[in-house]
């Protein structure tokens, strides 16, 4: 199981830690500088792969995946509205749930490299084209398509954000500098990935544990949401895998993608284009309860769903 | 030195504003402002700087007490909504008139 892994017992460190309310910090600087180099690597692997393999199916698969991130915000919206969340709150949530983590992915990376399972390198690129669309959506849901939305300063805000910078930025060194060029890069990117996950994720887990204070003030309802959205995604994201022809490793991380929920690249632009949507609520659910749900318990399921496809059809 | 009387106007708010409120300082005239990072704990609950949406800043502006006033209204009217944002003027002294 998933709880075994060195780089998940790092993240429960972490989670112990802050809720024993330790003095453990780790400095801002260090998470940046991990977060930074976690993007490149994920990039730079997808670039590298995409040297290789370019192709106009490829394109194909993208276009179904991208359609995958709009389809589920508008289907869970709803949902949320029967369970009387305010449709700004809703509109806010979905564009999480809809969007997606790298650090969830890195952690889907890791864990299937220990199990010995191989997936489509070019999986990366469906990191990128997850992270926009559902903030789209949110947004319109939100307000309606109406023109004082400062658009120009909302698409700087989403298509320059960090990741997307890095995660892009990185996907064009790769495939530039083909397999050759990235190779003297391995041993900072690639071969120290997991140790500088696990650190990553020792702040992750203080992180989300100071989360879960806010977490009485909305009760039952989200965190039925938080850990059932995930459940419900991961299947649409496997069904999406297994009609695309992709490997177990890949359906399991296409999986894993769509079960995600996004902490940094949303909770950013939600912020500047609903400011009325409340932020802890959505940033509790996604960072408080998916993201540990999905490391400790999500991963290893969806490999075996994964697993379990791959056996029955 | 002779000293002159200005107003410092001082905002503490979410950092993701940042780059909103330096539009507008800039667009109503500012003559200057310092910005710095900041943390603590107020009627929105902790922001504890801990993560990028939860920072606080805190800008500071030095002008004549009409801009001051201007910039305060603009923000209320535009953020005091939605957003944790403190804001509060106080009386100082500065050495060059000319300057603010």
């Amino acid at each position: 199981m998933g709880l075994s892994d060195p780089v998940v017992l790092f993240f429960l460190l972490g989670f112990t830690a802050s809720l024993l309310k330790s003095e453990l910090k780790l400095p801002a600087s260090l998470y940046e500088t991990l977060s930074i180099l976690l993007l490149l690597a994920i990039g730079l692997k997808g670039g590298v792969e995409l040297a290789k393999q370019a192709s106009w199916s490829l394109l194909g698969q993208s276009v179904a995946v991208l359609a995958m991130g709009v389809v589920l915000p508008l289907l869970a919206f709803p949902l949320l509205r029967v369970f009387g969340f305010a449709r700004a709150d809703a509109a806010s949530l979905v564009a999480h749930y809809g969007s997606v983590s790298v650090g969830t992915f890195a952690v889907a990376v890791a864990y299937l490299a220990a199990q010995g399972i191989v997936f489509e390198e070019y999986l990366p690129l469906f990191v990128v084209v997850l992270e926009v669309p559902a903030i789209l959506v949110g947004i319109v849901l939100a307000k309606g398509i109406r023109r004082d939305t400062d658009w120009k300063a909302l698409g700087h805000e989403l298509f320059l954000g960090k990741s997307i910078v890095l995660l892009i930025g990185g996907l064009l060194i790769g495939w530039i500098a083909g397999p050759t060029g990235v190779k003297p890069l391995e041993p900072l990117f690639f071969t120290l990935f997991k140790p500088l996950l696990a650190l990553f994720l020792l702040e992750m887990g203080l992180i989300a544990a100071s989360q879960l204070g806010s977490l009485k003030r909305y009760g039952v309802p989200l965190v039925v949401f938080a850990t059932l959205m995930p459940l419900v995604s991961s299947v649409a994201g496997a069904g999406l895998g297994v009609a695309l022809g992709l490997s177990v490793g890949g359906v399991a991380m296409l999986a894993t993608l769509a079960a995600s929920a996004s902490y940094i690249a949303v909770p950013a632009a939600m912020r500047m284009a609903v400011p009325e949507a409340n932020p802890s609520l959505s940033l509790t659910a996604s960072l408080g309860i998916t993201f540990p749900f999905n490391i400790v318990i999500g991963i290893p399921l969806y490999l075996q769903l994964a697993q379990w496809l791959a056996a029955t059809l | 030195m002779q000293t002159h009387q200005r107003t410092l106007l001082t905002v503490i708010c979410e950092a993701v504003l940042e780059h909103k409120l330096e539009q507008a300082l800039e667009k109503l005239g500012a003559p200057g402002w310092t910005i710095a990072d900041a943390r603590g704990r107020g009627g929105r609950g902790v922001r504890s700087a801990g993560w990028d949406t939860e920072g606080n800043i805190r800008v500071e502006v030095i002008c004549n007490r009409e801009l001051a006033q201007n910039i305060a209204d603009y923000l209320h009217e535009h953020y005091y909504a939605n957003f944790a944002m403190v804001c509060y003027l106080s009386a100082v002294e500065v050495f060059r008139a000319d300057k603010f």
